[in-house]
């Protein structure tokens, strides 16, 4: 960190001279947009852990042979994929609290108005959900590019179907989601900006909250993509890795 | 042993076993031969269910196992041990994890006992020192001899074979069949789909001649390889030999 002005809270400093230097204003903002970054890394890393929660019971529900469980899996990440993101995050954000609050009400438990969301739950539920849809698939893909008769050994030995999905079926086919997952990752890293419209302060949020107040979005949209870039690029590095390391030896 | 009567199995539209009826008895050693896609693995896949069968009924034991409300199909499974063609052995397991994960958790062995279990079949079939290798460190006979170990595992009161050697070098045909022999000689209960006709009129109690989903001919491999009745059979056998 610079010294210019010692002692001084960086935000004092950010108003007091709007005539900063760019490098200048850049070293200030930059630690802003870095704790910033962190919310968008914990969005990020609490959306995919629950979206792979979800999507492996529901990539398994994909393939249950009970047609019921396939279908509505298969609505579930139809509903998600076939809509925006930021669509969702205002049908959790705007949508649910009048209807958790009709139910509290049903239950006589309030007035029947609209009980608040606060953003990071709102963002956390909508990612999430998001999420799971699309590791759903992943998982789904993942369980169906592990050889059938895998399956068919495993049974033939009087295993049930779910002792053969836990220890013959599922363990192949993490190891072959691994570089897709990241790709979610990757992908919940960018895409998670979309919560900043529900005044989640993540790191895109943070960007518009410094470009406007000292009138100086060039910098500070400049920084907020440095700063993703450096979010992303090791994840998309060790894919590249991965998919390397596992084309040779399964 | 295991009683077949009157088996169909259609995939969809495609009537691939058109009525098969059989009697495999108690330490019998049957081969089936016959032509690619006449219905010789599906026959084999339906004795231990990984098939339905579209109609009939298979005895197993004198127990129904085609009656799905009396049976459970997994118990009927564990009794039955199967060997692919193409192995199928785990790819993430050791061959020892690949022979005693099924006991624990089919049977209820204690690791120990499990273990056991499965080195002294490592022993049987040659590969103690493969214990800890994974099947990609194996050469296919090896990856086949593990592969019957693992069935054994499960002590089957009747062993399937469906093509065993059919996807091994040329070389390494004879350590699986002597495996096999070895089952023979000790009285295991097998049927045995194969092309290998040298084993079959060595080993086998009767030969059943499949084509177009019905046994068109049975017999010992005498009858079969040296006094073939049928024309088909004179064909398929004046083909292969
Ligand atoms: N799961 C399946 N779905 C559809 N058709 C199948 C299936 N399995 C086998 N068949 C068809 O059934 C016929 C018999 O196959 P199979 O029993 O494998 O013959 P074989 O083992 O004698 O070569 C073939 O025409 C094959 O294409
Ligand atoms: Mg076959």
């Amino acid at each position: 960190m610079i010294e210019l002005y010692p002692g001084r809270p960086k935000e004092v400093v950010l108003t007091l001279y709007p005539s900063l230097k760019t490098w200048d204003f850049l070293h200030l903002i930059f630690p802003l947009l870095l704790k910033a970054a962190l919310m968008t890394l914990i969005l990020t890393v609490v959306a995919v852990g629950n979206g792979i929660i979800i999507g492996t019971f529901c990539g398994i529900g994909r393939l249950a042979r009970n047609p019921f469980i396939r279908f509505l899996t298969a609505i579930y990440v139809d509903l998600i994929r076939g809509t925006p993101l930021l669509v969702q995050i205002f049908m959790v954000y705007f949508g649910l609290p009048p209807i958790i609050g009709a139910i509290v009400a049903k239950l006589g438990l309030g007035d029947g108005n609209p009980i608040h969301i606060p953003s990071f739950p709102a963002a956390i539920m909508a990612l999430s959900i998001n999420s799971g849809a699309y590791v759903t698939e992943i998982i789904r893909a993942g369980i169906q590019s592990i050889d059938r008769g895998q399956m068919e050994a495993a049974r033939s030995l009087g295993m049930t179907h779910a002792q053969a999905m836990r220890y013959i079926i599922l363990p192949q086919a993490m190891k072959r989601v691994i570089p897709p997952l990241c790709n979610e990752f990757i992908a919940m890293l960018k895409d998670s900006s979309l919560v900043s419209t529900i005044a989640m302060e993540e790191l895109v949020r943070k960007g518009q909250i410094i470009a406007t107040t000292y009138y100086r979005p060039a910098e500070t949209w400049f920084a907020v993509a440095v700063i993703f870039l450096l979010l992303t690029l090791p994840v998309t590095r060790l894919v590249a890795l991965l998919e390397r390391k596992l084309k040779t030896g399964d | 042993m295991i009683r077949v009567e009157n088996l169909h199995k259609y995939f969809g539209r495609l009537h691939v076993l058109k009525g098969i009826t059989n009697h495999v008895a108690q330490g019998e050693v049957v081969c089936v031969i016959g032509p690619s896609g006449s219905g010789k693995s599906t026959f084999l896949r339906c004795l231990n269910l990984l098939e339905e069968p579209s109609a009939g009924r298979i005895f197993f034991d004198n127990v129904e196992v085609t009656d799905h409300r009396a049976i459970d199909v997994n118990e009927v499974r564990m009794e039955i041990g199967m060997v692919f063609q193409r192995f199928n052995l785990f790819p993430h397991l050791t061959a020892l994890q690949n022979i005693s994960l099924a006991p624990m958790l089919v049977r209820g062995l204690s690791r120990e006992e499990a273990e056991a279990r499965a080195y002294e079949l490592l022993d049987r079939v040659g590969l103690r020192e493969k214990a800890q290798s994974y099947p990609d460190q194996l050469s296919g006979g090896q990856q086949q001899r593990v592969a019957i170990a693992r069935a054994l595992a499960m002590r089957p009161k009747a062993m399937l074979f469906d093509e065993p050697t059919s996807a091994l070098d040329p070389e390494m045909i004879k350590e699986v069949l002597d495996v096999m022999k070895m089952l023979v000689a000790e009285g295991m209960t097998m049927v045995v789909v194969t092309h290998e006709m040298g084993f079959a009129r060595e080993v086998a109690d009767r030969v059943l001649f499949i084509d177009d989903g019905v046994i068109v001919e049975e017999g010992t491999p005498a009858e079969i390889f040296n006094r073939p009745r049928q024309e088909r059979t004179r064909d398929f056998l004046s083909k292969i030999l």
